[in-house]
């Protein structure tokens, strides 16, 4: 083999190599971080991983939200109006358009008691915004 | 009447747009001046019908005239002046006539180059972008006509702008980033026009690079803005959230850097000339597949316009026939156009290879955990998950760091072969760099980050291999090695900051009544009080702060009662080396306030860097060999094969 084509070789078996590489850390990235979406019904049924990064949504309840009395702490709970109700526990600061009665979606750990813990809540951003999730439960919300 | 006389102008813009495209096209299948130039004319006719278009619905914007829908849908009476003109491109319908505007106005620099370019190339080039237009006025005018009345019951009230958009930043964001979409649109022209002549030599690439650079310095300013925005809009510190939409005009963005310096390969060596053309195209289709992900309604996204099915078809339509079209046409065209890389040692070309390589990965991972979640829902029938950040930084990063690596050798290497010696002094260099990037981090943040160091040494090394080679040139130095230095250094800088603020940035949640006081990184912030006011169109509560019982800082919450919305507006205290960035959040109880308070390091070099490759990138369209058309250029190109 000549010195053109050693090299050449050496180059496309570069990419080759990077190309693979990088796909195979792709594959396990994606596995990593991606969060599934559960509605409050699979959740309260209990056909959620425990201790595992998810996301759920509901309605938030009204006169549920409940602060603790000196830090950002906070609970509230969210439900499918159709009788699928689950808590949620929070610290630190909710979102502005955050509201009883409307749409959030929360990320995080379903803990084995049935709370859930967040450390993302999302609420959605105006009126005419609505996450595809929550879409059923706001036309129940409309009729 | 104001509104019937636009939707007439932007009817007469789709007559023209297919006029050019015919025109065009004859004047180029049989050499004839006379199409062509008619062409030219109707590319001048088509601009300004649609300007026409664009300035009537300003008008009803300003008249607050709300028997037109999307007047009512996106103003109010009380909106300020400016937010009524920039809310004609604050929702997709009159988005989308910006749109064709934009795309007309490209058309007209293409047309008024005419004489900068062989007859043929420029007529087929011309006559693609007129078939683009065609194709986006009559998307518009079938399912997203902005001039529709809403009679009889006109209100009396709009709905107003929404809040988030009611910012400065957002007058700007929108035009740059669809200049800079479109700008690829002549890019992907270019190469549909080589494909057809079959003539692909170092004048197209000369005449080609201008277009690329022009449309790269708009979409890198646009993004730029949109993460500014984002950062002192949204109100909580964030600049890049890989949300679907950013992703969408980071992709291409990615390619055509990409393109850029694969040009360059082809012009000086008249190296990957199949690629070159194929990634022109595939530019712009990433530019359309972000304008359907953003307008059909299929991603969830803070960006995403409200949701129409047959929007959405009728967009994955336009992109099937133009990428299948270009694609098709490339397959049929591309093994006429021979080029051949002969020099496979470590080189400027392969360092233009890995350059490549390496953004076209970045691009392939991003798509990946971009569409994956859309997938998901195909297949699973509507099971819906999200794809969460740290994806995105765990395959990104790394690319960066090896495309970062190669980027210093740039001005090291040489065409064909480099000497040995020198590669070895720049790793000398790098060695150097990376010895005094272990010990800043300690001097200037107190502490140790592996990534901070890793960016930190890079970024020096390429400011040092960059800074030397200017030196050197300094007797002789084109405007194109000018840019091609400068925007590296702006790279350099954007690194640094992203993996700096990333690191080290401070982010404390409180809970505050007026009166306590917070400790963050030994400086004192006190809440003194809340107060509470009226805007233009918005109630404000707003605090007072005072930081080391020195500096007042005001951030607020913004009620918009007529969307029923409420803002955050931070304040910020920006600095070259440091912001320091505080939102107030919701009232808890008995007066108390959440806060968050956040010392943001180095954050402004990440939009400076950017800023400086934009500048950078219309530096080197300034250079000499750009300017004019040598008879040697046209002579060549008309033998060429």
């Amino acid at each position: 083999m000549n010195d053109l084509r050693r090299r050449r070789m050496l180059v496309l078996l570069f990419l080759f190599c990077g190309g693979s590489l990088t796909a195979t850390l792709a594959i396990f990235a994606l596995q990593s971080n991606i969060n599934h979406y559960y509605p409050p019904d699979e959740v309260v049924a209990g056909s959620v991983p425990i201790e595992h990064t998810i996301r759920a949504g509901g309605m938030v309840v009204i006169d549920s939200v409940v602060h603790d009395d000196t830090g950002l702490g906070v609970e509230f709970e969210l439900s499918d109006r159709k009788g699928s109700t689950f808590s949620v526990s929070y610290k630190g600061l909710l979102p502005s358009l955050f509201r009883e009665g409307q749409g959030a979606i929360v990320v995080g750990k379903l803990q084995s008691d049935g709370v859930f813990e967040a450390n993302q809540v999302m609420a959605k951003h105006d009126e005419n915004y609505v996450p595809p999730e929550l879409k059923e439960l706001h036309e129940i919300d409309d009729s | 009447m104001i509104p019937e006389l636009g939707h007439f102008a932007a009817i007469l813009g789709l007559a023209s747009a297919l006029g050019v495209a015919i025109t065009a096209f004859w004047g180029a299948f049989n050499a004839q001046d006379s199409w062509a130039n008619m062409a030219i004319r109707l590319a001048k006719l088509q601009f300004v019908v649609l300007a026409i278009a664009f300035l009537l619905l300003v008008a009803s914007f300003l008249q607050d005239d709300f028997s037109v829908l999307y007047v009512a849908n996106n103003s109010n009476t009380e909106l300020p002046w400016y937010y009524k003109i920039s809310a004609v491109w604050g929702a997709h319908e009159g988005s989308f006539l910006l749109w064709t505007l934009v795309t007309a106005s490209w058309t007209l620099a293409v047309a008024l180059r005419s004489k900068h370019l062989p007859l043929e190339l420029h007529s087929y080039v011309l006559g693609s972008m007129g078939f683009l237009n065609t194709a986006f006025l009559t998307f518009m005018l079938a399912s997203s006509n902005p001039f529709v009345r809403l009679v009889p019951n006109v209100p009396l009230q709009g709905a107003d702008l929404n809040p988030v958009l009611q910012d400065p930043g957002l007058i700007i964001h929108p035009p740059m980033l669809y200049i800079g979409y479109i700008g690829f649109a002549v890019a992907f022209s270019f190469g549909i026009a080589a494909l057809c002549t079959g003539k692909l030599d170092s004048a197209w690439a000369r005449w080609t690079r201008p277009w690329v650079n022009a449309a790269w310095v708009f979409l890198t300013v646009g993004i730029a803005l949109g993460s500014w925005w984002a950062y002192y809009e949204l109100g909580w510190g964030g600049w890049w959230f890989w949300d679907p939409v950013e992703n969408a005009s980071f992709m291409p963005w990615l390619a055509g850097t990409a393109l850029i310096h694969s040009l360059a390969a082809t012009e000086k060596r008249g190296a990957f000339k199949n690629w070159t053309i194929l990634l022109a195209l595939l530019t712009f289709s990433l530019c359309l597949i972000g304008a359907f992900l953003v307008r059909s309604g299929v991603l969830t996204s803070v960006h995403a316009f409200a949701v129409d099915p047959q929007r959405g078809l009728f967009l994955l339509g336009i992109l099937v026939v133009v990428t299948g079209g270009a694609l098709y046409l490339y397959s049929v065209r591309a093994s006429t156009i021979r080029s051949r890389i002969q020099y496979w040692g470590i080189s400027r070309e392969l360092l233009l290879l890995m350059n490549n390589a390496l953004l076209v990965l970045a691009v392939v991972t991003i798509m990946l955990g971009t569409l994956y979640p859309l997938g998901y829902e195909w297949f699973t029938g509507g099971d819906t998950m999200s794809v969460g950040g740290p994806y995105f930084n765990r395959m990104f990063i790394p690319l960066m760091i090896v495309l970062s690596f190669f980027l210093a050798l740039a001005p090291i290497a040489r065409w064909k072969t480099t000497p040995k010696e020198l590669i070895m002094r720049g790793l000398i260099l790098l060695a150097g760099s990376a010895i005094v990037s272990l010990i800043l981090p300690w001097i200037f943040w107190s502490s140790f980050n592996f990534g901070v160091s890793c960016a930190l040494a890079l970024a020096l090394w390429i400011a040092i291999t960059h800074v030397n080679s200017l030196w050197k040139q300094r007797h002789s130095l084109t405007m194109g090695n000018l840019g091609m230095a400068t925007a590296h250094l702006g790279f350099a800088m954007a690194i640094v900051g992203v993996a700096v603020t990333s690191a080290f940035s401070l982010e404390r949640d409180a809970r505050l009544t007026p009166g306590q006081s917070l400790d963050v990184n030994g400086k004192t912030y006190e809440l003194a009080e809340v107060t509470r006011s009226q805007g233009q169109n918005y109630i404000a509560d707003q605090a007072t702060f005072n930081v080391d019982g020195r500096l007042e800082m005001h951030p607020e919450r913004r009620n918009y009662p007529i969307r029923q919305t409420i803002t955050t507006e931070a304040a910020i205290k920006p600095g070259f080396f440091k912001d320091t960035y505080i939102s107030l959040g919701e009232p808890i109880a008995n007066g108390s306030w959440g806060v968050r308070i956040q010392e943001k390091p180095l954050v402004r070099w990440i939009w400076l860097g950017a800023f400086i490759m934009g500048a950078a990138a219309v530096v080197a369209c300034l250079d000499k060999r750009y300017r004019r058309l040598s008879r040697r250029d046209l002579l060549a190109h008309a033998t060429s094969q």
